[in-house]
């Protein structure tokens, strides 16, 4: 069997919504991945320090509450700026068509919005070099 | 080494090149018990106790892979609140990835590490596990059981295994109904064998009621309560069972068995 991928699976800032991100967990780790979820109402600071500590080579940001458009780019530049370039971030949830160019620009590798199959996300992942 | 490489290290122990780490003054508490006795939530405050006395705590803690896919969810993090700020403090979550024994063979190595590069106090988090899991003990100094309120009949407490072996029992949730009568039983049980029993406490991780009394115990454990033998033979099964794995043939034996080509007998002269 392949080594499995380290995924980190976040909740960033107020946002109490979490059953997409755990069925998101649940469906990479059927796909063989390890998967860290962190909980609800992370910072972003906090975030990157789990994906170190974690060498994690994925983080997933999941957000429904609308504030993607500071949190998920902010995820990007800590990253970066904890020597973490080569972690690959995507993002779920309720991310407007119009939001999305954006975060791309940020650094977002991919977005997942609602009525995504498991088996895209999957692909996805598989399609990765880490 | 900075926090990043010591992150990337712990992930392939093979490379680990850290001495084995001296056994006094003890460093490693391991933490067993049941599946949803509350481990997470205890280990949350011991964390917060060693902080607040100018410890480096780390923590690794372990979840089962799944056997059918060799995925696995590593929720432990969630549930403490005290593991992602501060410098002095490193959480990591392991898989089993299906080792029997439920530890990673790999986790005396990362203790090593962990050790050579400063951390005081160590943390093992064992997959809720049943009565015959002790392999912890090959890798912890010190052993911590946690027992829940809801358990079984009072014969369960006079099984064998790893309540023999702890140096410390707490019975967690000791604002709900029935956690007296468990730590009883548990007393008792323990009274009956030769020697000084191990302490058997109440507390409740949940509201914080006598968790300082259990921090001073911690604290001053005398040593380790298992006897050495019983330590001596976990430390060289997990050792063997580590060589086995990592033997550059272990693959083609597995295969041969589970294709029939292999007796047993064989596939286990592959491996010497």
């Amino acid at each position: 069997m392949a080594t499995p991928l380290r995924i980190i699976i976040a909740k960033p800032g107020l946002d109490g919504h979490d059953r997409g991100a755990k069925v998101v967990a649940r469906a990479l780790r059927d796909a063989g991945h390890e998967v860290i979820y962190t909980g609800l109402r992370r910072t972003p600071e906090q975030i990157v320090r789990i994906a170190m500590d974690e060498d994690a080579q994925v983080v997933g940001l999941s957000s429904l509450s609308g504030a993607h458009g500071f949190l998920f780019p902010r995820v990007c530049e800590l990253l970066r700026e904890s020597g973490l370039e080569d972690v690959v971030v995507f993002g779920g949830g309720i991310i407007p068509e119009r939001d999305r160019p954006a975060l791309i620009e940020a650094g977002v590798s991919a977005i997942f919005g609602p009525g995504t199959t498991s088996i895209e996300m999957i692909e996805f992942l598989d399609g990765l070099e880490v | 080494m900075n926090r990043r490489e010591l992150a990337r290290a712990l992930s392939s122990a093979e490379s680990i090149t850290a001495p084995p780490r001296p056994n006094e003054p003890w460093r490693v508490l391991g933490v067993t018990g049941s599946p949803g006795v509350g481990k997470s939530c205890l280990v949350d405050r011991i964390v917060s106790h060693w902080l607040s006395r100018g410890e480096r705590v780390a923590i690794l803690a372990v979840d089962p892979s799944s056997p059918i896919s060799g995925g696995a969810l590593l929720g432990d993090r969630m549930r403490m609140a005290s593991v992602d700020a501060g410098d002095d403090v490193f959480f990591r979550s392991i898989a089993t990835r299906n080792v029997p024994g439920g530890l990673p063979s790999r986790l005396n190595r990362m203790v090593d590490l962990l050790v050579q590069e400063g951390w005081t106090r160590i943390i093992i988090e064992t997959v809720g596990s049943g009565q015959s899991e002790i392999r912890i003990v090959a890798v912890a100094d010190r052993l911590l059981l946690v027992e829940g309120p809801a358990r079984g009949d009072v014969i369960q407490a006079e099984k064998a295994g790893v309540l023999e072996l702890a140096d410390l029992v707490v019975v967690n949730k000791s604002d709900l109904e029935g956690a007296d009568r468990v730590a009883d039983e548990i007393r008792l049980s323990l009274n009956l064998s030769e020697g000084a029993p191990a302490p058997v406490l109440l507390c409740s991780a949940e509201t914080g009621d006598g968790v300082d009394n259990m921090f001073a115990i911690i604290d001053n454990l005398p040593s380790a309560r298992g006897p050495a033998t019983a330590r001596a033979r976990e430390r060289l099964l997990a050792t063997h069972q580590e060589n086995l794995l990592s033997h550059p043939k272990f693959a083609d034996a597995l295969k041969g068995l589970s294709e029939g080509r292999l007796s047993i007998e064989e596939a286990l002269s592959m491996l010497q």
